[in-house]
């Protein structure tokens, strides 16, 4: 397996994991394995999905963030408030009371990403008219999506769209803004992102689709929400949003494809359902489907795994919300989208196939499902594994051996009482 | 090399939804042997079709599929009721479907031509009251 220099926010606490398999049967990309007890994370494979954190009845898997106190390293902070934070309270009805409350806080500036997700949509709009583009079109907004389909759906690469995600949209704009009001340089200004996931937390650190990211930092939402609630008491609303039903929307699942203003859509979120919906849309079983929205998370942004509320019930606060919000406040000034489109284009990358050489691959299959014929196919994942065929494929990798099955093991050891038994009976008698 | 893979799928005649199971398997071992997106596309689609046709006209049947270092071949094979015209069975849009069909999405007579369309060889061996053998090859072009 290729051993790239990966980063990944999501990881295991070896202290607190049991060795059990609920992480391993759950993994979207058969990504965790059980050796000596503990869980391991194979690297290349993980999407940073979260949903391991999301199962773990220990909580071993964690996510990385950053600490608050990143903002010292900055003169100048700007906080990008991800639309899933304004479902997180109760009974709120001025989105400026968070905002406010980030400023006290000690940010410098507020940019909201829901403002960008508007310049985003627009964008996404005028990319869909092109006559060249092959549709549907997939959104490349959560980035754990872009990394399934990296691994997994190779074939869908060119439907994914090339533009870039509010979450680093947000972060070039306000940086952009606030060097020419500032005058500092952009290393002093920084960009901070206030987010409901590891995925993006991810992406922060390993940009897909550009160079390097934007934004400067990432704090988890659940870090941030108990230092907003005591400020927004103290706070009182200034006008300082800037962003619309259709950005805010954004926050959870359907919102973006909404914003889009086409009829043709599709919106899935949970990682099991997006990935039935490409693997149909990977066998063209739907015809004329213009858009397709999808996120790993059940209910969207809402639901990953640094929020603090319950998905669906943040879903119900984010609609209360933005009762009151115009439609859309942002548009793009004309229609040229170079400062929207990717950089660098989404490679696939072969991390699950057997061996780069076709021939070696094809004698490495049959000898996995040869050593496959020869399991239980109970699926118990007692050896580590998510399933038999997991086993299997992990020993012709080189990874497992066959005894890591109890139930192989087991016929071993009747296999070994017979031979005593047998042996045992050819033993000279006491005498009587 | 000498020898294929060989993969053998039983195709129910009565559910619908357990249609492109077979195909849905294939794929996934496709991509474990480092094939093409493009291979791998062509084989899902064409195999995911013709077990969809099996579901609908041909009562179920059985599908044998061969991996070489050529190529993937398909072959299905039914015992329905067999295909009196084939040449009008490849046409676009023709269909036998009946109503409940194609209330669930099927049936839209893109079956074959698709078959067609996404294999590089294709091949139909049917007999009216015996049943139908398609023969289909994709190219792996390493």
């Amino acid at each position: 397996m290729e051993s790239h220099a990966y980063f990944h926010s999501v990881t295991l606490d070896q202290e607190k994991c049991r060795g059990c398999i609920n992480c391993v049967k759950r993994c979207p990309t058969e990504a965790i394995r059980v050796r000596g007890g503990k869980a391991e994370i194979i690297t290349a494979r993980c999407i940073d999905c979260g949903e391991c954190i999301r199962v773990c009845p220990h909580h071993a898997k964690k996510a990385i963030f950053d600490p608050m106190s990143i903002m010292e390293r900055f003169q100048y902070t700007i906080a990008l408030p991800a639309p899933a934070l304004y479902g997180q309270f109760n009974n709120l009805d001025d989105i400026n009371l968070i905002l406010a409350a980030l400023l006290k806080m000690g940010f410098n500036q507020v940019y909201e990403v829901a403002r960008a997700a508007e310049l985003v949509s627009d964008a996404t709009r005028k990319y869909m008219l092109r006559p060249d583009i092959v549709k549907p079109v997939i959104s490349s907004a959560c980035p754990a999506v872009l990394r399934l389909v990296r691994v997994r759906f190779p074939e869908l690469i060119p439907n994914i769209l090339p533009i870039h995600a509010p979450m680093e949209v947000a972060a070039r704009l306000a940086k952009r803004e606030a060097m020419a009001r500032t005058g500092l340089s952009e290393e002093q200004i920084g960009a901070i992102f206030i987010g409901p996931c590891p995925a993006k937390v991810t992406a922060a650190k390993m940009l897909i689709g550009g160079e390097k990211s934007a934004v400067d930092g990432v704090l988890a939402i659940q870090e941030v929400y108990p230092h907003l609630i005591g400020l927004m008491k103290k706070v009182t609303s200034a006008d300082l949003s800037q962003a619309g039903r259709m950005g805010i929307g954004w926050g959870s699942s359907g919102g973006e494809a909404a914003a889009v203003l086409q009829e043709k859509y599709l919106a899935a979120d949970g990682v099991e359902n997006i990935i039935s919906v490409l693997e149909n849309l990977e066998d063209e079983k739907f015809y004329g489907l213009d858009f397709v929205e999808l996120n790993a998370c059940s209910g969207g942004c809402v639901g990953g795994v640094l929020n603090v509320e319950n998905p669906y019930i943040a879903k119900v606060k984010l609609k209360h919300v933005r009762r009151y919000c115009p439609v859309s406040c942002n548009r793009l000034p004309n229609d040229d989208l170079s400062n929207y489109l990717w950089e660098k284009p989404l490679e696939y990358e072969p991390v699950l196939e057997l061996d780069p050489d076709f021939r070696v691959a094809m004698e490495k299959m049959k000898e996995m499902r040869r050593i496959q014929s020869h399991l239980y196919g109970l699926d118990c994942g007692s050896c580590g594994a998510p399933s038999c065929r997991a086993l299997a494929e992990d020993v012709v990798r080189g990874i497992a051996t066959e005894d890591a099955c109890i139930f192989k093991l087991r016929d071993q050891v009747e296999e070994l009482a017979k031979g005593l038994n047998l042996l045992a009976q050819h033993m000279p008698k006491a005498s009587e | 090399m000498s020898d294929t893979i060989q993969l053998n799928f039983t195709v129910p005649g009565d559910d619908f939804t357990r249609a492109g199971e077979a195909s849905s398997e294939v794929k996934g071992i496709l991509k474990k042997l480092g094939l093409s997106p493009m291979v791998v596309r062509k084989v899902a689609i064409a195999m995911y079709e013709g077990e969809i046709n099996m579901a609908i006209h041909g009562g179920g049947g059985e599908i044998t599929v061969e991996i070489s270092d050529q190529w993937v071949q398909m072959v299905l094979a039914d015992q329905g009721p067999g295909i009196p015209n084939v040449e009008l069975a490849m046409q676009e849009g023709w269909s036998t479907a009946p109503d409940s069909v194609r209330n669930l999405g099927f049936g839209a007579g893109m079956g074959l031509p698709n078959m067609k369309k996404y294999s590089d060889e294709m091949s139909i061996d049917s007999q009216v009251g015996v049943g139908t053998t398609v023969t289909m090859r994709v190219y792996l072009n390493l």
